[in-house]
Order: structure tokens, then C-alpha cells, then sequence
């Protein structure tokens, strides 16, 4: 099997799987509880708290763990809604942010709040003179995603961070794509706050952190006890606190290293795809992009049939076509970069991991040729358009 | 999420390709919904369909279903054609996922439109057919 879904989830690693083993049959006590068999659980909680604020430049006591970065985005936005609701009602976020910010926001315009969507460029990356414009004195929260989960791209996230601040404005980012993938720091980038996952970094999955900045004071997203500050309620998930912790330790240590090789197998495959597959485009931007992320789209096929045949080859990848998720409309990220449906609907997502290897990748692009030419040769608009070719020549 | 027949039709789609000259010929559905399907149809002069050849740009339900229904009309007369419904497609197929069963209509209504094309060639009415929609969005977003 060659996984290249990295971006959906990755593997646990051994090292991170190692260091939660104790703390389900051992080291099982509540952090919380006063007994000493009880503080060897708390100490590790606190370690990984340490680990996970270190990777962004933060202090420990601004992590606040939750149960993934869908929490964290649906805590921020919703808790800064209700902080500023006094000041106003307008929130300002872009066109491509993940389902967990965009149904959030819209969910708040139902309870009588204004969303701005600022659009993006063809490469997907936010229009900053549209977003410095679109604020208000109203304005009470920006939330622009540091990653796009979809196509890749890097945001400018220290010139968002910038206008944010000369505007008193909270600044959110949804990092889930970007945490412990890049080098990101919530003082340089004057963030906020800052959402994150564990199993997007080898950590395990059901854990994840909003970073809230000291003096911000969003409300509790959990009522009901006195864990995460009181802020956010229920027993800490050691295992999965103590996993994330190794994780992001890991991520930390081996950034620059995993960030080179990432990104030289990323660019060797982008390469290949575009040179050797006729009619295929590079979703998002070519150079600020994730180390792991190629996005790409093939004309005159859909997405699903692609994924599907890949399967069969063992490949696991995704795609932003509308048949893989369920509805009629392709993905929301590809038409803001301004793709016509019937591209948009021929996408492919492949991300790879720290194991995968030039051989995984020279197999794939062999692959996806022979498949995109065997869809290309059943598909009506690809006869259209080699017709319409002959015409012209003729 | 699919049937095994439905792997099987879209693995090793039956009947895929053109016919040149055909009898009739008709594409339907858009590329904003992400399924295109054309189908050919070779009919003889008892009105039997000899042949039925397809192309479909869509996912893998759109070309198990369309290799479905070409199976299900070669070798039958326009009118036993006429009857195939998007049901009897599914059925073949051993069912479909909700969210796929406009595929299946998109293959009842790419038959009826190669039909339409063979009668207006013709000109013959194919009695019990109706001009086909070619762009069957509206009725997508009705049933959803």
C-alpha cells in the first residue's frame, strides 16, 4: 500500500505510541486527583503541554487541550462571537477556510451575526487589501487558516496578524494543516489564537489544543470542572495529551530536516505529474505551500473514478470532487480559486508522509498516467474536445 | 460504499466506446454536477438495437450505471428500451448509495435521448417519449 491521505490523518508513530502505552493500564489515575500515583499523570500532562506550546512560540498556561481541531476552530469562533457581541457583530474570514470555521460562521450569521468572506487569488491565497477593507468598526474577529487543507497554500498569516492587531481585532488561525509542518510563532505572527490536531502530526487521534493568548478572554467552551483553567471541563485524555505531546516534541526536532525532504519529494512529484500528464494543473501556490501538499486537477475526468481505480492499485489519496463528499457541488476551495466546475470536479489531493520514498511516488505518477488516459479515453468531453482539435486543424 | 456489481460495471465497464453513424445518439447531464453521459445506439430496420456503446465522464456509479443500461437495452426493441427505468438500472446493480441514485437517472434519461435522437432522424414517434431533458440539474436539486 502507498498511503499519500496525510493530510486526512497519519500513522501514529512507534516513538509516540510508546511513550502513551503507560498511561492506559499503568499510569491510569485522573490527573486531576490529589493522591501521589495521581501526579505522575499530571507531570506528564504538563510535559506535553510544554512540548505543545514550545512548537509555537507559546506558554503553556495559553494550551488548552480539546478533542481535536474541529473543537478548537467551533471554540474560538464561537467564544469570540459571544466575547465581542458588545462591540459588534462582524466577523471576517476567506472563502476557503475548512468546514469546521466556514459552518461555524455560518452558523453565527443565523444568530444575527455578519460574516465577510474575503476571496483569494488564483493561487489561493487571501486578497489582503479586500480583507484591511472589509473591516468595520463593528469588526470583532478575523479567522484565516494558516494551511489550506485542500490546495496547500501558505496564508500570509504575519501581515493578517499585522492588520488584526493595528485594528484591536482578535485574530484566530486554524493551523491544523500548518502545526508542526512549519515553523509558525504566535508572537512573531500576532496571533491570538490558534487551533491544532494530534493525528495530523503522528499523534493519536481525539486530541487536539486551542492556543488562547493570555488575556484573551474567550468564555469556557466546557462547563463542569476545573480542567484546561476551567475553561474547557471533563477528565484530561492522558494518553492521547501525553501522544500529542511526543508528537509535537518530535515535530519540533526534526522540522528543518523533514521540511527539506518533504518538499524536494514534493517537487519531484509535481514535476513529473505536470510534465508527463497532459491537460493537469497544480492546485495552489507552487512555492508557499505545504512541504507535504500536491494538489492537482486533470481535464475531462472526475475525481471519484480516479480515486477509486487508484485504490485498486493500493494508492490511497483524495480528492475534492463532489462524489467524495456527498453532495453535487465540487469543492468549495477549488471553485474560489477560480476553476470551472467540470475542472474542478477532476481533482486530486496526495500528501505524503515523513516514510514515503521517491520509489512510492515514481509508482504513483505511473499510475495516475495510465488511469487518467483510460478515464480520458471513456469520457464524452475529452471526444469533444479532440474533435474540436481536428476541426480546427483541418 | 459500493455493490460488487457496481465494482464490477465500473472496473470493467461493458461497452465502451462510439459508434459511428449511429441510429441515434444522445448526451445528457452537466459538467456542473460532475456527470456527462452519451449514449450510441445502432437499431435495425425491425426496430431491434443491435448495439449500444457508451462514454461518461462522471464517478464511479455514473459509469456503472451507464454500462448498466447499455447492457439492458442491446439486443431489445425501442419500445422494451423505452421501459428500462432508472430503477431497473439500480436494481441490476444491486442497489446504489443515496447520494448516487441521480446516476441512475442520468442512465434512464441518456437512453431516452439516444431514442429521441433515433426517432427525429426518423421521423417517427416513439410513442410514451418525451423530449428528453438534456440538463437534468433542476430535477437533481429538487429531489434533494
Amino acid at each position: 500500500m502507498i498511503y499519500l491521505d496525510n493530510a486526512a490523518t497519519t500513522r501514529v508513530s512507534g516513538e509516540v505510541f510508546e511513550a502513551m502505552k503507560p498511561y492506559f493500564c499503568e499510569q491510569y489515575a485522573n490527573p486531576s486527583a490529589i493522591y501521589s500515583f495521581a501526579g505522575k499523570s499530571m507531570k506528564a500532562v504538563d510535559e506535553a503541554r510544554r512540548s505543545i506550546a514550545g512548537l509555537i512560540g507559546a506558554q503553556p498556561n495559553e494550551i488548552y487541550f480539546t478533542a481535536g481541531g474541529s473543537e478548537s476552530d467551533n471554540w474560538a469562533v464561537k467564544a469570540a462571537a459571544e466575547l465581542g457581541r458588545t462591540k459588534g457583530k462582524h466577523i471576517i474570514t476567506s472563502t476557503i477556510e475548512h468546514h469546521a470555521v466556514l459552518h461555524t460562521c455560518q452558523y453565527l450569521e443565523r444568530q444575527g451575526y455578519e460574516v465577510t468572506y474575503v476571496n483569494v487569488d488564483e493561487y489561493g491565497v487571501i486578497k489582503l487589501d479586500e480583507l484591511e477593507a472589509a473591516i468595520r468598526p463593528d469588526t470583532i474577529l478575523i479567522t484565516v487558516m494558516a494551511a489550506n487543507n485542500e490546495i496547500g497554500t501558505i496564508q500570509p498569516l504575519r501581515e493578517i496578524g499585522a492588520i488584526a492587531k493595528k485594528s484591536g481585532i482578535l485574530f484566530h488561525t486554524d493551523a491544523v494543516q500548518a502545526y508542526g509542518h512549519i515553523p509558525l510563532d504566535v508572537d512573531e505572527l500576532n496571533i491570538d489564537m490558534l487551533s491544532a490536531s494530534g493525528h495530523k502530526i503522528y499523534g493519536p487521534k481525539g486530541i487536539g489544543f486551542l492556543y488562547i493568548r493570555k488575556g484573551v478572554r474567550i468564555g469556557s467552551f466546557v462547563h463542569g470542572g476545573a480542567q484546561e483553567r476551567s475553561r474547557r471541563a471533563g477528565t484530561h485524555n492522558t494518553p492521547g495529551i501525553v501522544g500529542m505531546g511526543a508528537a509535537a516534541k518530535l515535530a519540533g526536532d526534526g522540522l528543518a530536516e523533514r521540511m527539506a525532504k518533504e518538499t524536494a519529494l514534493r517537487d519531484h512529484l509535481i514535476r513529473r505529474v505536470l510534465t508527463e500528464i497532459p491537460y493537469s494543473r497544480l492546485n495552489g501556490h507552487e512555492t508557499d505551500r505545504l512541504p507535504n501538499n500536491a494538489s492537482f486537477c486533470f481535464r475531462f475526468i472526475e475525481g471519484e473514478s480516479l480515486l477509486i481505480l487508484l485504490d485498486q492499485q493500493g494508492i490511497c489519496a483524495s480528492s475534492g470532487s463532489a462524489c467524495t463528499s456527498g453532495s453535487l457541488e465540487p469543492s468549495h476551495v477549488l471553485l474560489a480559486i477560480g476553476l470551472p466546475h467540470e475542472t474542478a470536479h477532476g481533482s486530486l489531493r496526495l500528501t505524503l508522509s515523513e516514510e514515503t520514498t521517491v520509489e512510492d511516488i515514481d509508482l504513483t505518477v505511473e499510475a495516475i498516467a495510465k488511469i487518467v488516459e483510460r478515464l480520458r479515453s471513456m469520457s464524452p468531453l475529452y471526444e469533444d474536445f479532440v474533435k474540436q482539435n481536428q476541426k480546427k486543424e483541418v | 460504499m459500493y455493490s460488487e456489481k457496481v465494482m464490477d460495471h465500473f472496473s470493467n465497464p461493458r461497452n465502451v466506446g462510439e459508434i459511428e453513424n449511429p441510429s441515434g445518439v444522445g448526451t445528457v447531464g452537466n459538467a456542473k454536477c460532475g456527470d456527462i453521459m452519451r449514449m450510441y445506439l445502432d437499431i435495425d430496420d425491425n426496430g431491434v438495437i443491435q448495439e449500444a456503446k457508451f462514454k461518461t465522464f462522471g464517478c464511479g456509479a455514473a459509469v456503472a450505471t451507464s454500462s448498466m443500461a447499455t447492457e439492458l437495452v442491446k439486443g431489445r426493441t425501442v419500445r422494451q428500451a423505452l421501459a428500462v427505468t432508472n430503477k431497473a438500472v439500480m436494481e441490476a446493480l444491486d442497489g446504489l448509495p443515496p447520494a448516487k441514485v441521480h446516476c441512475s437517472l442520468l442512465a434512464e434519461e441518456a437512453i431516452h435521448a439516444a431514442l429521441w435522437d433515433y426517432a427525429e432522424k426518423n421521423n417517427i414517434v416513439i410513442e410514451g417519449l418525451e423530449r428528453p431533458v438534456n440538463d437534468i440539474e433542476e430535477k437533481i436539486e429538487e429531489e434533494y
